[in-house]
């Protein structure tokens, strides 16, 4: 019997078909016989027109035309009562649906993951120094442990300088993470321990900024603050200007800090993202002790400046 | 007995001639050169629809009746030539299709082969809230090693499809076609059908890809604004990128996940492996186009034919030709096409951010190609998709010129077909002083409901209805592009009230933390589940205050799109919600609990998520 239906409605459809290349706004079916006659939005259908110019808008319109959905007077009811139980409970027990409602959450929002990141991981040519900065998270959105650590050394003296952070962190804004936890100097010697709060944000025109305060076992106060930018040349080709500073509120001579600024880096690093995150590059970084710290490495020996060209790789998973 | 047979039979009949039985031995004997040169046994990991060269659904077997078994398992699929691993139903990618009927009971063995949790949601069915198979909504799951026995009454026809519902696994593959056949006879004329299933595969697992999302948000996009394009008179002009820096937005940020981690597949065929779907000269071809993509949009073209749009999620509507529409995750649409010529015609399944493409053949003849188009240029976001309408300071206000509709306020008084607006002008995204107007892009007043934290980067200060508009991208394509205005329903809507009450609900995000919510809240914070009454009309309006496109999907509703003249609503089930826009739909509560969320798979697994309880349940479990 649906055979014959069709049979008896494919003569339409083909009359359909011929008449599809004009715009009527009926090609494509066989109309049955309750098809309600075309108003006037059916014609902008298939007019050009992008939209029916009634949409959206409560208006006073000709009584000839059907109105829209949009027209329809919305009541101001009030919203029902939440339910005390979940639909499925009353079928499969509360149990058995709480269990499953914490793996739907899990899976929606709450899971947790992790990144290794190692951003700087260079040497520097000639003169046999390496440096290192990098930091591992895990955890969700809302809470996360992260580790960092930087340092750098040269092969003929081994690490001179190296520090790990154990931190805390929390979103606080769109942008901006709060971060607490320790730091632990291992080099130069006397090893020191810090207690450390600090953010992590992102400013306007793609602005990256850490800034922390330390406080050491000592008494001792100290602040750094770092900031990159990234100016893609390229799809793959990325050049990052970045700058540290760090700050001393008192001196720590037996580590040779003055107070006030004490060292400043500037680097300017041009890397090439074979994998975003898989990316090889070459730098030049320029660092220079000042004030007291500078008189304290002039006093035994060092330079308090140096420039070098460093390449190195940034990568992470 | 099924429909789709007295379809083909009828087909003979209008075109008499030995075609349909050439075309299978043809067929078998292509199959049997493969196996012998080596081809593998690849065709026995496609369901035979999905298989290439077919002639048709009609021809072909699929699981139908009042009984079908389906077992979730770990299987292979082989895309270009590359097998991995994949999951999959009764051993397929795509699973096979469903073809029910109208009126019908159908009982759904579902036996889970893996080891952890499966489900399957019927996308788009109207089933009783515990029959829609969401682990923690509608029922505990599918635990490992089980059998759970779906079981409900077939209450509409059209074009749907089914997926896991757990965990990952639909981006593995786990999701498949069903048609049903309506009760009556089919208003919707056709000579020869092909299910069109588009979907996103990658090598790296699900898991990996969220990670690498959550490290770095555009991490797959290499199709980034660059200095050396700048230099090039590319892109936005510096003004523009700097009024975009200081905002932290990114115009490139179409797609989160793309075809540096994608291949885009039709009936699970890489682009190389040319799926083909035959056809015979003269025929009206219906094509089932399904995006059951984890987090691509596409945008669908067949070049040298005519779409005649017939459905929509399954709902006829009024047909409407074009040249092409955009697809959002989880929408249906059936399309009606003739070619007349002897030759082939590429189906293009275009990603939207243009990182790649989904390709296959419609053609009289196996082993044929048409020229495959290249890809275009990738869109850029523009202050609109902020939510920044700049019309409104053309003295548009809130006091509505008659016959001056939002859509068309951008375009100049006689406003082009969709898709065939001229080019945006180089720099001319530029906002300047805005008029002298503070316009914030955070500011909780223009959205009191939301919970202001960390995962809201931003809150469109005046979103706009964009239901006129084609989707990214497709402003300017030279070529007429389906809108959801053109959708009107060809049935008479089922419920004609008006609303009792009315409910904005806020898409929002982060792109930099990737973590994205309902006004302002993940799922894994608990928020509150909308409420709604059993047999209530409410007034559902939902603002897209992300700079990315959310397609947004109501389980267990059928939901009706306002723009439409009451009684002929468009009715849907998932919905694009561009960004800076907003969707107004109407829609009828129906008893039980019910999930809601964006069919961006990764934006869903990080909360985008929620859930509508209806009350009361009087009975309806059962």
């Amino acid at each position: 019997m649906n055979r014959l239906l069709l049979l008896a409605l494919a003569p339409a459809a083909l009359a359909g078909s011929a008449m599809a290349q004009t715009p009527d706004p009926h090609a494509g079916h066989a109309m049955p016989a309750a098809q309600p006659a075309p108003d006037r939005h059916a014609g902008h259908v298939m007019a050009p027109a992008p939209a029916d110019p009634h949409a959206g808008h409560q208006m006073p319109r000709p009584a000839a035309s059907s109105p829209l959905g949009s027209d329809l007077p919305v009541g101001d009811a009030p919203p029902p009562a939440l339910p005390t139980q979940p639909a499925a409970d009353a079928l499969y027990g509360s149990a058995a649906m709480e269990r499953s409602r914490g793996v739907l959450r899990l899976e929606h929002g709450g899971g947790r993951v992790s990144q290794m990141m190692l951003n700087l991981a260079e040497a520097s040519l000639g003169s046999r120094g390496y440096q290192w900065e990098g930091e591992a998270w895990f955890g969700g959105d809302e809470h996360r442990f992260v580790l960092k650590s930087e340092g750098e050394g040269a092969r003929a003296h081994g690490v001179e300088d190296a520090e790990v952070q154990a931190l805390y962190s929390r979103p606080i804004g769109p942008y901006t993470d709060l971060q607490a936890g320790v730091r632990h100097d291992f080099e130069p010697g006397p090893s020191r321990t810090y207690a450390t709060v600090g953010l992590e944000t992102l400013f306007p025109y793609w602005f990256e900024a850490e800034g922390a305060l330390f406080l050491s076992e000592k008494g001792h106060l100290s602040a750094r603050l770092e900031g990159s930018t990234d100016y893609r040349l390229t799809q793959r080709l990325v050049l990052q200007p970045r700058a540290e500073l760090n700050f001393a509120a008192e001196s720590d001579r037996r580590r040779g800090v003055g107070s006030g600024l004490s060292d400043a880096e500037v680097g300017l690093r041009l890397r090439y993202e074979i994998r975003r995150e898989f990316a090889p590059y070459v730098g030049v970084v320029w660092s220079r002790k000042i004030g007291d710290t500078a008189d304290f490495a002039r006093a035994s020996g060092e330079d308090v400046e140096d420039t070098r060209a460093v390449v190195g790789l940034r990568a992470w998973f | 007995m099924r429909i789709s047979e007295q379809t083909s039979a009828a087909a003979a009949d209008l075109f008499p001639g030995p075609m349909m039985q050439s075309d299978v031995s043809r067929r078998q004997l292509l199959r049997g050169a493969s196996v012998v040169g080596g081809g593998l046994a690849a065709a026995a990991l496609f369901p035979g629809w999905a298989q290439s060269a077919t002639p048709g659904l009609s021809t072909l077997a699929t699981l139908s009746g009042e009984d079908i078994k389906l077992t979730v398992g770990h299987g292979a699929l082989k895309v270009d030539g590359r097998e991995s691993h994949a999951v999959t139903v009764n051993g397929t990618v795509p699973a096979p299709l469903i073809r029910l009927k109208e009126g019908q009971n159908v009982r759904l063995s579902v036996t889970n082969t893996l080891d952890e949790e499966t489900s399957i949601h019927w996308h788009g069915l109207l089933v009783p809230f515990a029959m829609d198979g969401v682990p923690g909504v509608s029922f505990p799951g599918i635990p490992p090693g089980q059998t759970f026995v779906y079981e409900f009454p077939v209450r509409q026809s059209g074009t749907y499809w089914y997926h896991s519902h757990s965990g990952l696994q639909e981006p593995m593959g786990h999701f498949g076609p069903i048609v049903i056949d309506p009760a009556g006879p089919d208003p919707v004329a056709y000579d020869r059908e092909h299910v069109v299933v588009l979907s996103d595969f990658s090598l790296l697992h699900p898991h990996q890809i969220f990670r690498k999302l959550k490290q770095q948000g555009g991490i797959f996009n290499y199709q980034k604004q660059t200095i050396a394009g700048l230099l090039a008179g590319r892109d936005q002009t510096l003004q523009e990128r700097m009024e975009w820096a200081k905002m932290l937005m990114d115009p490139t940020d179409i797609s989160d996940v793309t075809g540096a981690a994608y291949k885009f597949l039709i009936n699970g065929h890489g682009p190389k492996d040319n799926w083909t779907a035959l056809f015979t000269p003269g025929e009206r071809v219906r094509l089932r186009f399904i995006n059951a993509a984890a987090q691509t949009i596409f945008n669908v073209r067949i070049p040298g034919l005519k779409l005649t749009v017939v459905a929509s999620d399954g709902q006829n509507v009024r047909p409407v030709e074009v040249d092409e529409f955009q697809i959002g995750n989880a929408e249906t649409y059936d399309v009606i096409v003739q070619p007349t010529e002897d030759r082939a015609f590429t189906i293009v399944s275009e990603a939207v951010d243009r990182s790649g493409m989904g390709r296959a053949t419609l053609a009289p003849r196996p082993g044929m190609s048409a020229e495959v188009p290249p890809l275009r240029e990738r869109p850029l976001g523009t202050m609109k998709d902020m939510g920044m309408d700049m019309s409104m300071h053309a003295g548009h206000g809130g006091a509505a010129a008659p016959g001056v509709d939002h859509a068309a306020m951008g375009h100049a008084a006689a406003a082009p077909a969709p898709g065939m607006a001229p080019p945006r002008v180089r720099g001319s995204d530029e906002m300047g002083d805005m008029g002298g107007m503070q316009m914030s892009m955070r500011d909780p007043l223009n959205a009191p409901q939301i919970k202001l934290g960390p995962g809201v980067q931003t809150i469109a200060p005046s979103p706009t209805d964009r239901t006129g508009e084609p989707g990214q991208g497709l402003e300017s394509v030279g070529h007429r592009v389906l809108v959801y205005k053109d959708l009107i329903a060809l049935e008479p809507n089922p419920d004609t009230r008006a609303p009792s009450r009315a409910m904005e609900i806020r898409l929002t995000g982060n792109m930099e933390r990737f973590t994205w919510g309902f006004d302002g809240r993940k799922f894994s914070e608990k928020p509150k589940p909308y409420a709604l009454r059993t047999g209530e009309r409410v007034r559902v309006t939902l603002v897209n205050d992300t700079m990315m496109t959310h397609p947004i999907h109501m389980h267990g509703h059928f939901f009706d799109l306002v723009h439409g003249p009451v009684g002929h609503m468009p009715r849907k089930h998932t919905v694009n919600v561009l960004p800076g826009g907003k969707v107004t739909f109407d829609v009828t509560g129906e008893a039980g609990d019910w999930a809601f969320h964006c069919h961006m798979l990764y934006h869903m697994h990080a909360g985008m998520f929620q859930v509508f309880v209806v009350r009361p349940l009087d009975g309806a479990a059962a």
